[in-house]
């Protein structure tokens, strides 16, 4: 077949990837694929609780047999004891013939006991499939969905319409204004860095200015605290000098609330002259 | 064979038809490279019908993929020829 139906088929397939037919959504086929694989494991776990059913309705069995068998056990001990040989060989052979089922019974306890046991291990396995297929269809999903906004975009920068000529500039506007900010950004931090470029904020500062700071900081403590003492003595002298206008008494109390020490040195003479 | 009608689903079709349908697709082919525009037309809605009429609808929700797709029933001549060019359905 050369027709049109045959050619658009193949045109198609060609180009399944970007084919957004809804039909043939590959998001819809995942989700679809990862449906069944539910209903798989819905099934195998449903195997699963079946064959443990039986497991557990032959464990009833196995332990009714076993309380006959006990029973029958007994029944042969006291016709033993009260001397019915007869009796006592009856319920051996009725025991005897239990114990044979049991024995069977036993063999498709532990057939069916591996069985369950496959089973769980294949629900097991499965379950991680389908938990690491629904991360990789989650995955292939958000892939396709950013393929296909990238499709519309390359269908705007074709120039598909005026408009959507218009929306493809602005987008390569925005990029390429992006790429130069961080092309920029990136310069700077490098030529900062080398020293090439001086930081203006104002907020990094080398390592010999800030040693220098702290020394010129250093010095203007201590050139305060120089100046400080130098006002303290010249007032003290002039407490003393200018006498009548407060009582050494006054003196002594305003220079200890200062330097204690100052002021027991300069006041000791003055409690001599009293 | 699925079949697809664009823009409106997909149908199942019998392999035994495909023959007489052939003829018409054929003829369909023929005249859009001709560019027959009337004959084109008229082509385009007998094959549509008969592809209605032998197959069966599939369900919207039916994940499967179209062996044969057909033109939507008001594809001018040109649009079809377009679709068929080296761009393909999809531009780019």
């Amino acid at each position: 077949m050369s027709g049109v139906m045959k050619r658009m088929g193949m045109i198609f397939r060609a180009k399944a990837n970007r084919a957004l037919d809804r039909a043939e959504d590959p998001r819809e086929t995942l989700d679809y694929s990862y449906q069944k694989q539910l209903e798989l494991l819905q099934k195998v776990r449903r195997g699963v609780a079946d064959v443990a059913t039986s497991r557990k309705r032959l464990e009833l069995q196995l332990n009714q047999l076993q309380n006959q068998s006990t029973k029958l056990e007994d029944q042969g001990r006291k016709a033993l004891a009260l001397g019915r040989e007869d009796l006592a060989r009856e319920a051996l052979s009725r025991r005897a013939a239990l114990q044979q089922q049991v024995t069977d019974l036993e063999t498709q306890h532990q057939t069916l006991q591996g069985e369950e046991e496959k089973l769980t291990l294949a629900a097991q396995r499965l379950q991680a499939k389908v938990d690491a297929f629904r991360t990789r269809k989650e995955t292939i999903k958000a892939t396709y969905t950013a393929a296909q906004a990238q499709t519309r975009i390359g269908e705007a920068f074709s120039g598909i319409s005026e408009e959507m000529g218009d929306v493809g500039l602005a987008i390569q506007r925005a990029e390429d204004k992006t790429a130069q900010l961080q092309a920029r950004a990136g310069a700077i931090d490098e030529l900062l860095a080398s020293g090439a470029l001086d930081d203006q904020s104002g907020m990094a500062k080398d390592d010999i200015q800030a040693e220098l700071d702290r020394l010129s900081g250093g010095t203007d403590v201590e050139l305060e605290l120089q100046r400080m003492k130098a006002e303290l003595a010249g007032g003290t002298s002039q407490a003393i000098g200018s006498g009548g206008g407060s009582s050494p008494q006054q003196a002594i109390e305003g220079g200890t609330g200062q330097d204690e020490s100052q002021s027991q040195q300069q006041d000791t003479p003055r409690f001599d002259k009293q | 064979m699925i079949v697809r009608i664009m823009g409106e689903g997909q149908v199942r079709l019998d392999d035994g038809h495909l023959t007489e349908l052939n003829k018409l697709d054929d003829e369909l082919l023929t005249e859009m490279e001709s560019g027959d525009e009337s004959g084109f037309r008229r082509t385009l809605t007998a094959l549509l019908e008969e592809v209605r009429r032998l197959g069966t609808p599939l369900p919207d929700a039916a994940l499967e993929p179209s062996e044969l797709i057909l033109p939507s029933p008001d594809a001018t001549l040109e649009e079809v020829r377009e679709m068929l060019s080296d761009e393909g359905l999809i531009p780019g």
